[in-house]
């Protein structure tokens, strides 16, 4: 509370000003907007002393606002997505955004597969639409200032309701290809119907040079005895800033699969808020993370396991090099009154090059008695043993190294059930290996 | 002697033991036959006070005294021993100290004094001499790291040790090759005596040519079949036990 | 073996009220007024009879504390504690320097003796074989009473007093090395203790000499609102080697009392010392009322290449634990360890890890945690394992392990790894976990009771922490676990 009484950043005063200027023109309830910024206000941008932002100082980090990015052309929005190469071989429905805003004539509204139902987030905030009670399904996501600044200032996104087993996956793919850097905030939602199956897809995309700053959220309400498999991949412009939050409900009996892969962004933080409301249900949340350069990479997750009998398997994997820095947080909660859970969390770093640097922070907060729960956090270099061998086999060193990290990344990509999208992000990880130098 | 009669066990609404009634008698040995899932494990447990199984109805009574009413130690210290199908692992627990702590404390229960430490170590080394068993598994923790033939071992190690009235043994052959068979069977056989009664839980008849049984039980859905002379057993060897699934089936 | 059946014995034998050490002694007591001010800070040093230097780095440290504020970071909650409604020093009124144990009150003797703790040397060696002599120095309350072996130890080279006593001894080395491990201005309660600390031990270890005896410091909390801040500075010269002990208790009572104390270890070129805790303070009642704030500021510098520094700790005491004792691993080719038992109950809440920073090249090390929460405490393993970019080849082995013993109880784990080096291998894991219902059950096949195959399974849990005690303190730490958990079964 002693931060109320510090000064204001530069950042932090722009934010306030574009707050002001934009919050009558932005849809919908003003209200919880302006709650939100005043919360969010309140503390300022996250700095080191916040526990939660020790790794990742937007404060020194966000030092420069870009201005919010306006409505693009037809022209532009036609350029932008030739542009976006993201999951090209996966057939799926598309839901494009340029510039933080929602293509709407990219999607056939009459023509929806079977069990997807679709509504733009601009209109439903205008005439507030039923489903936007289920905004916000985690609750204490609400006190994250990423969170905060996302629904101050959440201009577009979709809204989805799926309903029965939907075989198409529906792929959201984000474009920013402003000339000069914006600043985008995106809020999707998906509601998935008890019993229900389907695949989502989500790819980051913005332009190298330029500064920009998204802020997406994609927010889940999962019913009982359904299978998600959710794939993302942020494949962001070289100076770009990255925040994203993924907050998941899921109820009881069901399946939920979840990876993030990140090759792209300057800085990037990728928040995942997960309850467990339901018993017997699965949930796996993975990570694969290739930072170069002096790219900066955070991955940060709190998982509560807030019913009998859930399992939890979280596994992230970060290859380092040159000077970037990897961070993972990872939280499990369980209290009292969720006996029999099982929650495993594994974090390991390869750092390639000499200047790389990992940050750790595997945390188990646990209140039941009658669990399992572990986690396991490893830091190093490739080994020495495996290199050896495999170049007395013949292969050159950076042949070898690669084979190595492939195998190390792999092991996190390979629970990706779609195919295509498993063999996309295969993909991914052989042309970062084969741009280094 | 120990009388069963008419118990019915559930676990989690599933019922196991159907009205199950059993014998066995001073100096007897028992074997109790069944295909997978006729409920003799859940007998073994429910014998030994494992927790977990719901009692609907039944007896269980060794020496006149009810066992059901008993916490397993006690259950222990009155004379009952479960040689386990799976023997627990306990890390960082030493084997000796476990030994020692196990056997002091039915003595004590009985009202006999402790044993001094010389005379539990004489005990031990010649307990683990007849069973063939290599000194350095006494100096590892309880059954860390032990190999399946070993776990058994040191089962009938502790049987030998704590001079049980009542042996139950529950799928000891399971996992033993024919060395480490007739290594345990001979353990088990000099431990044979008129005051003590075994109880031989197996599948397969091969345990029965090594530890000779007085009478065979032929369990199934919960219950006690068919009784015979150790001649049964041969009999189930030669015919399987697809006779009592077409029973099921009429 | 027979350890394990004493603990049985013990946990048989106690009923509701646990702590034996809750005895109080009657001595008459000369007390600084009340509060903290720069006048209680020239109370202190002058009946220190302490330099003009000592007298100005107090001050100095007081100043600063003014400044600063209550850490908050740690996951334990308290109500505000008024640092002015504290006695800062507080010494027996007869005879507060003894020169010999005879002219120490013989209230006090009785204390140590109802403790367990051996004062006169030729009981000592009446009874006991020479090798597992033990030298000890008795803090009570703000002074050292007693300090056993002292000229056995002078022939050896060994240099081991209360503080008080080296600060007019030995200027030079207190000079040289207090506050160069942990500075004035640390920490909260460090600053705090460097402000007002009374007494503690001070041990030199000359080159090339290794130990003759284990030392250790027992401290006593007797008077009623009386901190206890010690400050302990241990220094092993080159290739020298010091095994040191810790042992505390207080009086039972309702209100809390404050313990910051701040304890340093130097090792130079090739040394080792080896630091043991058997921390035993009141804890407070099952409602939570009374018990002490153990908030300790303990940290080694591996100054040295190829030193060795490890902290072996037993926690069963304390309402509310703060400690974190670290190795800074400066040294080339230097290791640090630490090995850990905390045991809650109660209301208690314990904070407490480590810190490894890896400085120099080659450097290794190891963490062995082990927490068993029971009953309605909290208990966080917080620890650090960080690499600087210098720190090739650094090495560390994390394995931290909690046990839940109820439904009442918190098990946390905060590990912060930081590599900022390439080369650096560093491996952590933890569980948490229950006593698996099958263990329970097969223990009790064998004949145990509930509460023996609890005190069995736990000792199995720790034995990798209590092996790394010396053999006395094993025995007594093991004894500790078990009373600990009393009650907390069934």
């Amino acid at each position: 509370m002693a931060d109320v009484t510090l000064m204001k950043t530069p950042a932090e005063t722009a934010l306030a000003q574009a707050f002001e200027s934009a919050k009558t023109t932005l849809p919908g309830n003003a209200e919880s907007r302006a709650q939100a910024f005043e919360q969010f206000n309140l503390r300022g941008l996250p700095h080191r002393r916040v526990e939660e932002f020790k790794y990742t100082d937007l404060r020194a980090l966000l030092r420069e606002i870009a201005p919010f990015a306006g409505v693009p052309t037809a022209d532009e929005t036609k350029v932008a997505l030739q542009g976006s190469k993201a999951f090209s071989n996966v057939a799926a429905l598309q839901v494009p955004f340029v510039n933080g805003h929602f293509v709407r004539e990219a999607v056939d509204f009459h023509n929806l597969p079977e069990g997807i139902e679709l509504v733009p987030l601009r209109e439903a905030l205008a005439d507030g639409h039923e489903w936007l009670a289920h905004l916000s399904p985690v609750p204490w996501a609400s006190d994250n200032p990423v969170y905060q600044l996302n629904t101050s200032f959440m201009a577009d996104g979709v809204m989805i309701r799926v309903a029965g087993s939907v075989e198409t996956p529906v792929h959201l793919r984000f474009v920013t290809a402003a000339a000069s850097a914006v600043a985008t905030a995106t809020r999707v939602l998906v509601v998935v119907e008890e019993g229900s199956s389907f695949t989502l897809i989500e790819s980051h995309e913005s332009t190298d040079g330029a500064n920009h700053q998204p802020n997406d959220v994609v927010e889940m309400l999962v019913g009982d005895r359904t299978n998600v498999q959710h794939v993302r991949q942020n494949a962001e412009g070289d100076r770009t800033l990255a925040l994203s939050t993924l907050a998941l409900k899921i109820g009881s009996e069901a399946v939920f699969n979840s990876i993030n892969v990140v090759t792209g962004a300057a800085t990037s933080r990728h928040q995942v808020y997960a309850i467990l409301n339901g018993e017997n249900t699965n949930l796996r949340v993975n990570g694969a993370t290739m930072l170069k350069g002096t790219q900066h990479g955070d991955s940060t997750l709190v998982v509560e396991h807030n019913a009998l009998h859930c399992e939890s398997r979280e596994l992230f994997k970060t290859v380092v090099d040159d000077e970037a820095t990897g961070v993972f947080q990872g939280k499990i909660i369980v209290p009292h009154h969720a006996q029999k859970t099982d929650g495993r969390m594994m974090s390991a770093a390869l750092l390639l090059g000499e200047n790389a640097a990992m940050n750790n922070k595997p945390e188990l907060e646990i209140f039941a008695d009658d669990v399992q729960c572990a986690h396991g956090a490893t830091c190093g270099q490739l080994d020495e043993d495996l290199l050896f061998y495999l170049m007395a086999r013949g292969l050159p060193k950076k042949e070898a190294e690669s084979l190595l990290v492939q195998a190390f990344l792999g092991e996190a990509i390979e629970f990706v059930e779609n195919e295509s999208a498993r063999e996309a992000l295969v993909g991914t990880v052989e042309s970062w290996l084969k741009a280094r130098t | 002697m120990l009388e069963i009669k008419n118990l019915v066990v559930q676990i989690e609404d599933k019922r196991i033991l159907n009205g199950l009634n059993l014998t066995v008698s001073k100096g007897e040995i028992a074997a109790i036959m069944g295909p997978n899932g006729s409920g003799k494990s859940t007998l073994s447990y429910v014998i030994a006070g494992k927790e977990d199984y719901e009692i609907l109805d039944g007896e269980i009574l060794l020496d006149g005294q009810n066992l059901l009413e008993m916490e397993p130690d006690q259950r222990a210290a009155a004379g009952v021993f479960l040689a386990f199908q799976y023997p627990l692992e306990i890390p960082g627990v030493g084997t000796m100290t476990f030994l020692k702590a196990a056997l002091n404390a039915q003595r004590k229960a009985r009202g006999d004094d402790e044993l001094s430490t010389p005379d539990f170590i004489k005990q031990v080394n010649a307990a683990a001499a007849k069973l063939e068993m290599p000194k350095d598994m006494l100096k590892r923790a309880l059954n860390v790291g032990f190999s399946g033939g070993e776990k058994k071992r040191m089962e009938i190690l502790q049987m030998a040790l704590l001079q049980p009235s009542f042996c139950i043994l529950d799928e000891t052959d399971s996992g033993l090759d024919i060395d480490a068979l007739r290594i345990v069977s001979e353990g088990v056989n000099s431990l044979r005596s008129p005051d003590r009664s075994f109880l031989v839980i197996t599948h397969y008849q091969r345990l029965l040519n090594h530890i000779v049984p007085d009478t065979v039980h032929v369990m199934h859905g919960g219950r006690i079949v068919r009784t015979g002379g150790k001649e049964l057993a041969l009999e189930l060897e030669a015919n399987g036990y697809a006779d009592y699934r077409e029973e099921e089936a009429a | 073996m027979p350890a394990v059946q004493e603990t049985i014995d013990q946990v048989r034998s106690i009923d509701v009220d646990q702590y034996k050490y809750g005895f109080e002694t009657e001595v008459e007591m000369e007390k600084a007024p009340k509060g903290l001010s720069e006048d209680v800070i020239r109370f202190i040093s002058a009946r220190k009879a302490e330099p003009e230097w000592m007298l100005q780095w107090r001050l100095d440290a007081y100043k600063r504390w003014l400044t600063m504020k209550e850490p908050t970071w740690a996951r334990v909650s308290y109500d505000k504690i008024d640092y002015n409604d504290i006695y800062y020093y507080a010494a027996p009124k007869k005879n507060p320097a003894p020169k010999s144990l005879d002219e120490v009150d013989p209230e006090i003797l009785k204390t140590y003796e109802k403790l367990g703790i051996p004062l006169r040397e030729q009981e000592i060696l009446a009874g006991v074989e020479p090798q597992s002599r033990v030298a000890v120095d008795a803090v009570f309350d703000s002074v050292s009473v007693a300090t056993t072996f002292k000229e056995e130890l002078k022939k050896a080279g060994v240099i081991f007093m209360p503080i008080s006593e080296a600060i007019r001894e030995y200027p030079d080395l207190v000079r040289q090395y207090l506050g160069s491990v942990v500075p004035v201005t640390d920490n909260f309660f460090a600053t705090l203790n460097s402000a007002v600390f009374t007494d503690g031990s001070f041990v030199y270890v000359p080159p090339g000499v290794r130990c003759p005896m284990e030392l250790s410091t027992y401290f006593r909390i007797n008077e009623k609102n009386t901190g206890q801040f010690e400050r302990t500075l241990i220094i092993a010269d080159k290739g020298s080697y010091v095994s040191y002990l810790e042992g505390c208790t207080a009086p039972k009572r309702d209100e809390n009392q404050l313990h910051a104390a701040v304890v340093e270890l130097i090792a130079l070129d090739d040394a080792e010392i080896k630091y043991s805790t058997v921390q035993n303070w009141y804890p407070g009642d099952a409602e939570g009322r009374g018990g002490i704030y153990n908030f300790v500021t303990k940290r080694g510098d591996c100054r040295g290449r190829n030193s060795v520094i490890t902290w072996t700790q037993v926690e069963t005491g304390s309402a509310i634990t703060w400690k974190y004792p670290s190795c800074i691993l400066r040294g080339d080719n230097s290791r640090g360890e630490f090995y850990s038992i905390a045991v809650s109950n109660g209301m208690q809440q314990v904070d407490s890890g480590t810190k490894m920073i890896h400085l120099g090249k080659n450097t290794t090390s190891r963490i062995i945690s082990k927490g068993i929460a029971a009953g309605k405490s909290d208990n966080t393993y917080r620890g650090l394992v960080s690499a600087h970019r210098k720190a090739t080849g650094a090495r560390n082995f994390t394995n931290c392990d909690s046990l839940l013993i109820g439904n009442q109880c918190g098990a946390h784990t905060v590990p912060y790894i930081e590599s900022k080096n390439a080369s650096a291998v560093f491996e952590h894991e933890a569980t948490t976990s229950k006593i698996s219902e099958d263990q329970m059950f097969y223990c009790q096949q064998r004949g145990l009771s509930e509460e023996e195959a609890t005190a069995l399974i736990v000792n199995g849990f720790v034995k990798d922490v209590l092996q790394q005690l010396p053999m006395e303190f094993a025995v007594e730490a093991q004894k500790l676990i078990s009373i600990s958990l009393e009650g907390s079964v069934g």
